[in-house]
C-alpha cells in the first residue's frame, strides 16, 4: 500500500510540474461546427499524404473557437480557429491584448443556408418577406405594432400551401443565426414594406427598426435549435409541418428525407450560390496564428493544403461535400503562401 | 358447529385489509420493476437494432493495376520519391479497377463511370497508397486488395438503404444498387464481420464506412489507468484517515459534508476546474488523456471515499477491539485486520466509480477531448510525456457521431453505444462477482 501511495504521489507531482518540454508536433484546430466537417476532411487527407501527424480538429462554435484562439501565443493554445463569420474588431482587440497580433485570414469558400421540409409534405417556394411575416414577433398593422397574427403560411402569402407555421431556426449561439437574421428577416422586412412602416412609427431610429425586424416570435411557432442540424432534422421528422434551416451540405447528404424550398425563385445549389444568385449564403473562414507558423511543424503546409486546388477547388472533396468553391481561390492561396496578415485594428 | 368469531382459520375483516394492502404493495412493486424493465428493453432494442450493422462491413475485392508511369516516374522504387504521388494520384486507379471488374462480370449499366467509381469508399485510396508505399515492389504489376465499399452501398447490404430511399438520394441511385447487387452475386462484393470498427480511428464526414473506435478506446483506457492509479490510493487513504484516525469535531464534520456535496456536483464543473488548473496553470496539454484522467479522478474521488468509508464502517467494532486488545497499534489494526475485511466493498465502490467516469462526456468538452483525432495516442512519447498525446473517449465518440450529417454515422454511434454498454456491463458484473466472492457477513 505504501508503495502504491508513493507511486501515486510521485505521479501526481510529476503531472502537476511537467511542462511540455519538446514542441507539440500536431496542428490544433478549433471553432465553428459548420467548418468542422470540412476541417476534418482536410485534416484526414493531410495526414494521409504528408509525414506530419493528422491535425486535431475540435468544434464548439465560432465564438468559442476565436476566444481560445485569442487566449495567447504558445503551445497550449490552438493554432487555427475555424469561423463561419469574419473575426470582430472586439475579438481582435482581445487577441492583441494577449499577444496574438499577427493573424492570417483565410476564406475557404461559401456555404449556402437552405430551407427544407419533410419530403412527404407540401412543396414551398419562399421569399425573405414570407419568412419575415411568418416569424416576426410584431408586425406593423394599421399604424401600430401588433403581435404577429399569422398562424398559417397561407395567410402570409396566398400562393403558399395552407399549412400551420412551425419553423426550426438555429439558436442564437450559432453563426448561422446571424446570417439568417440579416439576409432573410431584415431583407424580408425591407422588401415587404414593413421597414418603412416601422421607421415611420419610431421616428427614424434605424437601430430600433433593425432590432424590431430581427426579433423572432416567441409563441412557439418558431423554435430555436441550439443543437446541430441532426436535431433540426429529428424535429422535422417528428412534426410533419416543420420547416427547418440547414446548411447546404447537410441537405445534400439527406436528400432522401428532406425537400428544399427555392428562395426568391432560386433553388440552392453549388452553382447558384457560386454565381451569387441564391440570396442566403455566407463565406467560411479560418484564422492562422502567424506566430505559430515556425514553431508547429506542418502548420504552413496544412494551411496551404487546405486552400489548394485539389482540396478546395470546384472538383475537390470539399466541393463534393457541399462547400461552394471560392472563385478567388488563387488570391487566397497567394495570401497563405505569403503569410499576408490582416491589417491593424 | 359454526366457526368461532375470531378463528385462526377464517380471516377477520382486519386481516383481510392487511392482506389486501400487502397484495397492493406487491403489485405496485412489480409494476415499478416492469416499467423499468420495459424501458430498458425498448432502449436496448432500439440501440442494438440500429447499431449492430456497425459490426459488419461491406468490402469490394479489386484487382488494381499499378502503372509505373503514374506511381514511380523515376523508376527507382524509392519510397521517399513515391510518396510524392498523393492519394489524388491513386484515385483513378481504383475507379479503373472497378470498371474493369464490372465489365469482367458482364454487367451492362448506363451508370456514368464517375458514379461507378463512387461505389468505392474514399478511404480506399489511402489503403492502396499505404499498401504500395509499404511494398514498392508491387509497382508495375497488379495487386488484389479488399477495399471498403461506399457508405450507401454498405447501407444497402445491411438494409439501411433501400431502392426507394436511393431514388431520392443525391449520393446514390437505384441503378448503382443494382450494379452492387450484381457484383455481390458474382462474389466481388462481400459483407463480413468488421473488426476495424473497434480498431480503426475516426474518419471524416465523407467516410462513415471507415470510422472506428480505436482512438476512443485507447483514450478511455489511458484515462481509466490514470483514474485508477490516482483515485484509488488517494480515496482509500482519505477514507481510512477520516474513518479511523480523525477526531470527531466540527472540522471533520465540515469535510464530511463537503465530500458528500462534491459527489453531487455536476460533472461539467470539474471540466471548468480542469481547464483552469491543469491546462492554463500547470501547462499540461489540451486534448490529452492525462488531463482527462486527472479531471475524472477529481470527479470519482468522492464516490470512492463515500463507498470506502461505508465499507470500513461495516467492519464490526469487535475486530478493532480484539486487535487493540492483544496489543496491536491502531495502524496495525487498520492495515492487518480492518482493511482486508473492507477490501471487497472498496473494490466494488472503485469499479462503480470507474464505470461512472468511463461514461462521462461533459467535463471532457472543456479540455479539448471532444475532437476529431485520427492519430493513435502513444502511452508515452518524448514530446508529449506520459499520456500526453491527443485522444478522444468512447462517450465523446458517440456525441461526435450523432452530430454528423451522413446517416451512416447514426449506425456508427449506436455501435459505439453498444461497445460502451459492453464495457460498462463487464465492469459492473466484475463488481458484483467480487462482492459475492469476498464479502463476509457478521
Amino acid at each position: 500500500m505504501s508503495l502504491a501511495n508513493t507511486t501515486a504521489l510521485g505521479l501526481a507531482i510529476a503531472a502537476l510540474t511537467a511542462t511540455t518540454a519538446a514542441a507539440r508536433d500536431n496542428v490544433q484546430v478549433a471553432g465553428s461546427s459548420t467548418v468542422l466537417p470540412y476541417g476534418a476532411i482536410v485534416a484526414e487527407a493531410f495526414g494521409e499524404n504528408f509525414d506530419y501527424p493528422t491535425p486535431v480538429v475540435e468544434s464548439g462554435g465560432s465564438s468559442a473557437g476565436l476566444k481560445r484562439f485569442c487566449a495567447g501565443v504558445g503551445e497550449n493554445t490552438i493554432d487555427i480557429a475555424n469561423s463561419s463569420r469574419p473575426i470582430k474588431p472586439s475579438e481582435r482587440e482581445i487577441c492583441a491584448e494577449n499577444g496574438v497580433t499577427d493573424i492570417v485570414e483565410v476564406r475557404i469558400g461559401y456555404d449556402g443556408i437552405v430551407f427544407a421540409s419533410d419530403i412527404q409534405g407540401n412543396a414551398f417556394a419562399f421569399t425573405p418577406a414570407d419568412w419575415y411575416q411568418a416569424l416576426a414577433a410584431e408586425v406593423p398593422v394599421d399604424g401600430a405594432m401588433a403581435a404577429n397574427p399569422h398562424t398559417s403560411w397561407n395567410s402570409v402569402n396566398a400562393s403558399l400551401p395552407d399549412q400551420p407555421i412551425q419553423a426550426f431556426i438555429p439558436g442564437t449561439k450559432h453563426g448561422t443565426r446571424e446570417v439568417f437574421e440579416e439576409k432573410v428577416l431584415l431583407s424580408g422586412c425591407k422588401t415587404s414594406g414593413a421597414w418603412d412602416a416601422i421607421m415611420a412609427l419610431n421616428g427614424g431610429d434605424t437601430d430600433a427598426a433593425e432590432a424590431a425586424c430581427m426579433a423572432v416570435r416567441t409563441d412557439g411557432l418558431s423554435v430555436d435549435i441550439d443543437g446541430d442540424y441532426t436535431e433540426t432534422l429529428a424535429r422535422i421528422e417528428a412534426d410533419a409541418n416543420g420547416i427547418g434551416v440547414f446548411g447546404l451540405s447537410f441537405y445534400e447528404n439527406n436528400t432522401n428525407r428532406l425537400q428544399v424550398a427555392p428562395m426568391s425563385g432560386v433553388v440552392p445549389t453549388s452553382g447558384s450560390i457560386a454565381a451569387g444568385e441564391y440570396p442566403v449564403s455566407r463565406p467560411l473562414y479560418f484564422y492562422i496564428k502567424a506566430a505559430h507558423l515556425d514553431v508547429i511543424p506542418g502548420l504552413q503546409d496544412f494551411a496551404a493544403f487546405f486552400v489548394s486546388d485539389e482540396i478546395a477547388g470546384p472538383d475537390g472533396p470539399l466541393a463534393e461535400y457541399g462547400l461552394v468553391s471560392d472563385p478567388d481561390l488563387a488570391a487566397t492561396q497567394d495570401a497563405v503562401a505569403n503569410v499576408a496578415l490582416i491589417g491593424g485594428i | 358447529m359454526s366457526e368461532p368469531a375470531n378463528s385462526l382459520l377464517a380471516q377477520g375483516a382486519r386481516t383481510r385489509r392487511r392482506r389486501a394492502s400487502e397484495a397492493r404493495f406487491r403489485a405496485c412493486g412489480l409494476a415499478a420493476i416492469g416499467i423499468a424493465a420495459l424501458a430498458l428493453i425498448v432502449l436496448l432494442t432500439s440501440v442494438i437494432s440500429s447499431g449492430v450493422g456497425a459490426f459488419k462491413q461491406t468490402y469490394i475485392t479489386l484487382e488494381i493495376a499499378l502503372p509505373e508511369a503514374k506511381l514511380d516516374k523515376t523508376g527507382q522504387r524509392d519510397p521517399a520519391q513515391m510518396a510524392k504521388v498523393t492519394t489524388f494520384g491513386y484515385a483513378p486507379l481504383l475507379g479503373d479497377a472497378l470498371l474493369a471488374q464490372v465489365d469482367a462480370v458482364g454487367i451492362t449499366t448506363p451508370l456514368p463511370t464517375k458514379e461507378i467509381a463512387g461505389m468505392i469508399s474514399k478511404e480506399a485510396v489511402a489503403t492502396l497508397r499505404d499498401h504500395v508505399l509499404a511494398n514498392p515492389g508491387l509497382v508495375g504489376g497488379t495487386v488484389t486488395l479488399d477495399v471498403l465499399a461506399d457508405g450507401r452501398i454498405d447501407g444497402y447490404f445491411k438494409g439501411r438503404v433501400t431502392m426507394q430511399s436511393a431514388a431520392l438520394d443525391g449520393n446514390t441511385s437505384p441503378e448503382a444498387l443494382r450494379v452492387a447487387q450484381a457484383l455481390a452475386d458474382a462474389g466481388v462484393i462481400e459483407t463480413r464481420l468488421n473488426w476495424r470498427f473497434l480498431t480503426a480511428p475516426d474518419a471524416s464526414d465523407q467516410r462513415p464506412e471507415a470510422a472506428g473506435l480505436g482512438v476512443a478506446i485507447l483514450g478511455s483506457l489511458y484515462m481509466m489507468a490514470v483514474v485508477l492509479v490516482l483515485a484509488l490510493p488517494i480515496g482509500v487513504a482519505a477514507s481510512i484517515y477520516l474513518e479511523e484516525f480523525a477526531p470527531r469535531n466540527r472540522i471533520s464534520d465540515l469535510i464530511e459534508v463537503n465530500i458528500s456535496n462534491l459527489a453531487a456536483v455536476p460533472s461539467i464543473v470539474y471540466g471548468i476546474l480542469g481547464l483552469a488548473i491543469f491546462i492554463n496553470f500547470a501547462g499540461l496539454r489540451q486534448s490529452s488523456p492525462l488531463v482527462g484522467g486527472l479531471v475524472l479522478t477529481l470527479m470519482t474521488l468522492p464516490t470512492i471515499i463515500i463507498s470506502t468509508r461505508a465499507a470500513l464502517k461495516s467492519v464490526p467494532p469487535s475486530i478493532r477491539d480484539a486487535a487493540l486488545g492483544v496489543g496491536a497499534s491502531k495502524m496495525q489494526s487498520v492495515f492487518h485486520h480492518i482493511l482486508p475485511l473492507a477490501a471487497p466493498g472498496i473494490l466494488t465502490g472503485t469499479i462503480i466509480g470507474l464505470a461512472q467516469a468511463l461514461g462521462e462526456t461533459a467535463p471532457l468538452l472543456l479540455i479539448g477531448m471532444v475532437a476529431f483525432v485520427r492519430e493513435y495516442p502513444a502511452a508515452y512519447s518524448d514530446a508529449a510525456d506520459l499520456f500526453g498525446e491527443a485522444a478522444t473517449a468512447l462517450p465523446v465518440q458517440v456525441f461526435n457521431w450523432t452530430q454528423r450529417a451522413d446517416p451512416g454515422f447514426a449506425e456508427r454511434a449506436s455501435g459505439a453505444i453498444i461497445t460502451l454498454l459492453i464495457f460498462l456491463a463487464v465492469m459492473n458484473i466484475a463488481a458484483v462477482l467480487l462482492r459475492r466472492r469476498f464479502e463476509r457477513r457478521w
